[in-house]
C-alpha cells in the first residue's frame, strides 16, 4: 500500500479523479464538491512534490504539466463556487466552449495577425537586423557609434511607432508586419554584433595563425561562435513580434485580427471570445517559442547549456 | 586628465557621427514622403521643395527640427498640470511604470526564492513562469483595464498591473541566477560555520544575487514603461503618453506624435539612468565590485 | 661515452643548416593603462632547421611573448626577427608554421576530425586529402577511435593531443608549442614526450618549445634557451650533449642530470635578480 502510494502516477491519477467528481457535482451537489475539492488539493501537491524527486524525462514534463492542470482546476473550481460573474473572469470550460464555436473567427484572425503580418515582419526584421549586423562589422568605427544606439533602442518602448507605420502603410497587415520589423531589428542588431565578439581570443589568434582572411575567419569561426546569440534573439524577438501585431492592431485594422478581434470584443463584454483568442495567441507564442528553442538545440548542440 | 578626455571623445565621436547621418537620413527621407502632399509647380526648384516638406502642418514624416520645436513649446510654454504639457502625460505614464515596478520587484524576487528554495515550484513553476512571456501579454491589458474598471478600479493600479506583469519576469530570472551563484566553496564554508539557511540566504546568496539584479532591472524598467503606455491604448484614458499617442493618430497630428515618442524615449532613458544611479550607489557602498 | 659523442654531433644541426628563425635585439613591449611594460630586452637567438629548442624560465619572463612574435600574433617593438629569411609577417602568410596553445582551443562546434581538418580548409586542400591525414595524425597522437567525437567529449590531455595533430596535419616544418603538456600528468606526459620526440626524429622539423619543467626541456631538446624575468631576456643557452636517439631511461643517466643542474642553476641566477 505504502508502494502504492509513493507513486506520483498513482497519486496524479488519484487527484485528478478527485478533481473531476468536485467539479461535476458542484452544482448538483455543493457539499460533496466541496469535500472533494478538499482531498483534490493536498492530492495534487503531494504528488507535484513526489514527481519532484524524479530525474526522469517524463517527470519534468509531467511536473509542469500537473502544475497547469492544477491552476486550471482551481481557476475552474474558484469562478464557479464563488461565483464569479462571467464577465469578469469566464471559467476555462466556457473559454473552451467558445473555443469551439467560433473556430472559423479564430481561424481567420491568426491568419491575418500571425500568418501575415507576425512571420513577414519577423522574417524582415530578423534578417534586417543580422544583416546590419555582418555589414557594419567590418567598420569598427561604425560598430562603436552604433552598438550604443541599438542598445538603447532595444530597451525603447518601440511598439510606441504602431500608430505611425499604420498612417503610413495602412490599415492592413503591412502595417503591422512594419511595426514588427522595427521592434525586432534592434535586439538582433545588438545580439549579433555581441555574437560575432563572442570568439575567444586564442581562438581567434588560431586563424591568424592559418593566415585566414576576413571571410574564412567569418565563416568558420565567428559566425559559428555566434549563434548562441542570435538564437537568444530569435527567440526574444518570437514574442516580440506577436505584441507588436497585436499591439499595432489597436491603431486601426480592417475589421479583422487578433489584436482587434480583442480590444472590441472586450468592450462589448462579450469575454469568452477574448479569451478564446487570448488563449490561441498565447498557443501561437509559446509553440513558436518552442519551435525554435528546439532548432537552437540542435543548431547549438555544442554550447555548455545543451551538451550531454 | 587629457588622456582620458581623449578617450572619452573616443567613445563618443562615432555614436555623434551615427547620429549625424541618421539625422540627415531623416531630413532627406521627410522631402520624398511629404512631397506627394504638397502643391507645388513642376518648377519649384529644390530648396522651395525642401523647405516646405520640412514645414508642413500635418507632414507623412516631420522633419527633426519641427519635433523638437513641438516638445520644446509643449514643455515650456503651458503649465504642468496641463494636458497640454507633454511632461504631464509623461508624469501620468511614470507613475503607473514605477508603481507596476515595484509590484515586479515584490512578485520576481518573492518567485526567486520560491524557486531557488522549493524543488517542487523549480520543477512546476519556472516552465510556467517562462511561458507566460511567450503569451503575449500586452493583448490581456485592455480587457484586465476594462474589467478592473468595470470592478470601479480605473486610473493607476490596473497599469501598474500590466506593468508589473511585463516586467516581473527579468527580475525572476535575474534573481533565481542570482541565488544560485554562490560557488560551492564559499557554501562549503558556511557548512563548516554551521550556518542556519536564513544565514545562508542574508549572508552569502543574498549579497551574491545583487549583481545579477542590476541588468535585469533594467530590462524590467524599459518594460514596465511599455506596459504602462499600453495600457493607456484602449482605455480611453485622457491622460498618459498612450492616450496621447492615441489622439495624436486619430487626428492625424504626426508632430505630436513623435514628439510623443521622442518623450516616451526620453523617459526610458531618464528610467534607465535611474537605475545606474542606484547600482553605482551600491557600488560605492560596496568598495566598487558588486 | 665516445658513442655518445659521435650522437650528439650528429643531433645538433650542423652549424651550416639554415637559420629558420633569428632574432638580433628583438625587444617587446606593452602599453597598458599608460604604462611601458618591457616583456623582453634585446633577445639574441637563431634557431637552425632542425633544431629542437626549448624555453624555460620563471612565470612571466617573455616566453609565451616571445612565441607570439615568432608567429607574428605581437608585434616586436625593437629590433629584427625573421622567419625562414622572411618578416614574421610574410612567413605567416605562407603558412611557415603550426603553432600548439597553452590550452587546446579547438572549436566546440566542430568534431574532433573537422577541428584537425580546419587549417587545411583554410588552406583549400581537396576533400579527400583532407580526411587522409586528419585520419593520419589523429592515429599519430593515438586518438584514431576519437574522430568522431567533440571535443567537450575528451579529457583535457585528449583535447590537447588533438590540439598537435591538428598544428601537424599541415606538415609545418616549423613548430610552435606553448607548454602543451602544462596540464597533463606526469605518465601521460612522458608519453607524449617520448611521442613528440619520435616525430621530431622522424620528420626533422623544426621546433620551438616552451615548458615549466627542467626534465622535460632536458629530455627533448637539443638547446636549451633560459629566460629571466623583468625585463625578459636570455641568460644562458645550453647546448645538450645527448643523443638522438632517446628513451625515458635516459632520465637517470649522467649526462642528462648534469644538463638539468646546469639549467636549474640558470633559472636559479634568474631569480635572484629581483
Ligand atoms: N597583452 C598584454 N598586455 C600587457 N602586458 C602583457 C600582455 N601579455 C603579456 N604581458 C606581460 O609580459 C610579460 C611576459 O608575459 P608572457 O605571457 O610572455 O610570460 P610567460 O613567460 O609566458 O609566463 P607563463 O610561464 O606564466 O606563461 C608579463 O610580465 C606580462 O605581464
Ligand atoms: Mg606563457
Amino acid at each position: 500500500m505504502r508502494q502504492v502510494f509513493a507513486s506520483p502516477v498513482f497519486v496524479a491519477v488519484l487527484a485528478l479523479a478527485a478533481g473531476g467528481i468536485a467539479r461535476a457535482s458542484l452544482r448538483a451537489v455543493p457539499a460533496l464538491a466541496l469535500l472533494a475539492a478538499l482531498v483534490t488539493l493536498p492530492l495534487l501537491v503531494l504528488a507535484l512534490a513526489r514527481l519532484a524527486r524524479r530525474d526522469t524525462l517524463a517527470a519534468r514534463l509531467a511536473s509542469p504539466a500537473l502544475f497547469g492542470a492544477l491552476l486550471l482546476w482551481l481557476w475552474e473550481m474558484l469562478v464557479l463556487g464563488l461565483h464569479i460573474p462571467f464577465v469578469l473572469l469566464p471559467p476555462p470550460s466556457a473559454i473552451a466552449a467558445a473555443f469551439a464555436t467560433h473556430l472559423g473567427t479564430l481561424a481567420t484572425d491568426f491568419r491575418q495577425t500571425y500568418l501575415h503580418a507576425v512571420i513577414a515582419g519577423y522574417a524582415l526584421g530578423c534578417g534586417a537586423g543580422f544583416a546590419v549586423a555582418l555589414a557594419v562589422d567590418r567598420s569598427p568605427f561604425l560598430r562603436r557609434g552604433l552598438l550604443p544606439l541599438g542598445n538603447l533602442a532595444s530597451v525603447m518602448p518601440i511598439v510606441g511607432v504602431a500608430p505611425i507605420m499604420v498612417m503610413w502603410f495602412g490599415f492592413d497587415w503591412p502595417s503591422k508586419a512594419a511595426v514588427v520589423v522595427v521592434m525586432t531589428f534592434f535586439p538582433m542588431l545588438v545580439n549579433t554584433t555581441a555574437g560575432l565578439a563572442a570568439a575567444g581570443v586564442m581562438e581567434r589568434d588560431l586563424m591568424h595563425c592559418y593566415a585566414a582572411g576576413y571571410w574564412p575567419t567569418l565563416f568558420k569561426l565567428r559566425l559559428p561562435a555566434s549563434m548562441p546569440f542570435v538564437f537568444t534573439a530569435l527567440k526574444l524577438n518570437s514574442t516580440l513580434a506577436l505584441i507588436g501585431a497585436v499591439v499595432a492592431e489597436f491603431f486601426g485594422t480592417p475589421i479583422l485580427g487578433m489584436g482587434f478581434r480583442i480590444s472590441t470584443e472586450a468592450a462589448r463584454m462579450n469575454m469568452d471570445i477574448v479569451w478564446a483568442t487570448i488563449t490561441v495567441a498565447a498557443l501561437a507564442g509559446s509553440l513558436s517559442f518552442g519551435a525554435i528553442a528546439l532548432i537552437e538545440r540542435a543548431a547549438t548542440f555544442w554550447h555548455p547549456a545543451f551538451r550531454r | 586628465m587629457i588622456d582620458a578626455a581623449w578617450r572619452c571623445a573616443a567613445r563618443i565621436l562615432p555614436v555623434v557621427t551615427v547620429l549625424g547621418i541618421l539625422t540627415a537620413l531623416w531630413y532627406a527621407l521627410a522631402i520624398p514622403l511629404n512631397a506627394p502632399r504638397l502643391d507645388l509647380d513642376e518648377a519649384a526648384g529644390f530648396s522651395t521643395l525642401a523647405s516646405a516638406a520640412w514645414s508642413m502642418d500635418r507632414p507623412v514624416l516631420p522633419a527633426p527640427h519641427q519635433v523638437v520645436a513641438e516638445l520644446w513649446t509643449s514643455v515650456l510654454f503651458h503649465p504642468l498640470t496641463s494636458p497640454r504639457n507633454l511632461l504631464y502625460h509623461a508624469w501620468v505614464t511614470l507613475s503607473a511604470a514605477l508603481a507596476g515596478l515595484g509590484i515586479a520587484l515584490v512578485l520576481g524576487i518573492a518567485l526567486a526564492v520560491g524557486i531557488v528554495y522549493v524543488r517542487t515550484l523549480d520543477r512546476s513553476l519556472m516552465p510556467w513562469v517562462i511561458a507566460s512571456q511567450t503569451v503575449p501579454v500586452l493583448a490581456i491589458a485592455p480587457m484586465v483595464v476594462v474589467v478592473l474598471g468595470n470592478l470601479g478600479i480605473t486610473g493607476l493600479l490596473p497599469k501598474a498591473a500590466i506593468a508589473g506583469y511585463l516586467a516581473f519576469f527579468p527580475i525572476t530570472v535575474g534573481m533565481v541566477t542570482g541565488l544560485r551563484a554562490a560557488d560551492p566553496l564559499q557554501l562549503d564554508l558556511m557548512r563548516t560555520y554551521s550556518a542556519s539557511p536564513g544565514t545562508v540566504f542574508t549572508k552569502l546568496r543574498w549579497p551574491m544575487s545583487v549583481a545579477f539584479l542590476f541588468p535585469g532591472l533594467r530590462v524590467a524598467v524599459a518594460l514596465s514603461l511599455v506596459g504602462a503606455i499600453v495600457a493607456e491604448l484602449p482605455t480611453g484614458a485622457q491622460a498618459g503618453l498612450g492616450a496621447r499617442l492615441l489622439t495624436g493618430s486619430y487626428y492625424g497630428q504626426t508632430i505630436q506624435l513623435w514628439a510623443t515618442l521622442v518623450m516616451a524615449a526620453l523617459l526610458s532613458i531618464a528610467a534607465l539612468l535611474g537605475v545606474g544611479m542606484a547600482e553605482r550607489a551600491v557600488l560605492h557602498a560596496r568598495g566598487g565590485r558588486l | 661515452m665516445g658513442e655518445s659523442a659521435v650522437l650528439a654531433s650528429d643531433t645538433a644541426p650542423a652549424p651550416s643548416a639554415p637559420v629558420v628563425v633569428e632574432a638580433r635585439g628583438l625587444g617587446v613591449a606593452f602599453e597598458a593603462d599608460g604604462q611601458r611594460v618591457s616583456a623582453l630586452t634585446s633577445v639574441d637567438l637563431a634557431i637552425r632547421r632542425g633544431d629542437f629548442v626549448s624555453l624555460i624560465g620563471p612565470s612571466g619572463c617573455g616566453k609565451t611573448t616571445l612565441l607570439r612574435a615568432i608567429a607574428d600574433l605581437q608585434a616586436p617593438s625593437g629590433g629584427t626577427l625573421t622567419v625562414n629569411g622572411m618578416t614574421p609577417a610574410e612567413a605567416r602568410g605562407a603558412r611557415a608554421y603550426g603553432y600548439v596553445f597553452q590550452a587546446p582551443a579547438l572549436y566546440p562546434w566542430r568534431s574532433v576530425a573537422r577541428n584537425v581538418m580546419l587549417p587545411l580548409e583554410i588552406m583549400g586542400m581537396g576533400r579527400s586529402e583532407r580526411a587522409r591525414r586528419a585520419e593520419h595524425y589523429l592515429r599519430l597522437v593515438g586518438l584514431g577511435d576519437f574522430a568522431r567525437k567533440f571535443p567537450w567529449q575528451l579529457s583535457g590531455g585528449m583535447q590537447q593531443r588533438v590540439s598537435i595533430a591538428r598544428a601537424l596535419c599541415f606538415e609545418p616544418t616549423l613548430l610552435l608549442m606553448d607548454e602543451p603538456f602544462g596540464a597533463l600528468d606526469e605518465i601521460t606526459r612522458d608519453g607524449l614526450n617520448l611521442h613528440l620526440h619520435e616525430l621530431w626524429r622522424r620528420t626533422g622539423m623544426t621546433v620551438v618549445f616552451v615548458t615549466h619543467s627542467i626534465p622535460e626541456a632536458v629530455f627533448l631538446s637539443t638547446r636549451i634557451v633560459v629566460m629571466s624575468a623583468r625585463p625578459g631576456r636570455i641568460i644562458d643557452v645550453i647546448e645538450s650533449p645527448l643523443g638522438a636517439v632517446r628513451d625515458l631511461g635516459i632520465r637517470e643517466s649522467g649526462e642528462f642530470l648534469a644538463v638539468a643542474h646546469r639549467v636549474r642553476a640558470g633559472l636559479r641566477a634568474g631569480h635572484s635578480y629581483d
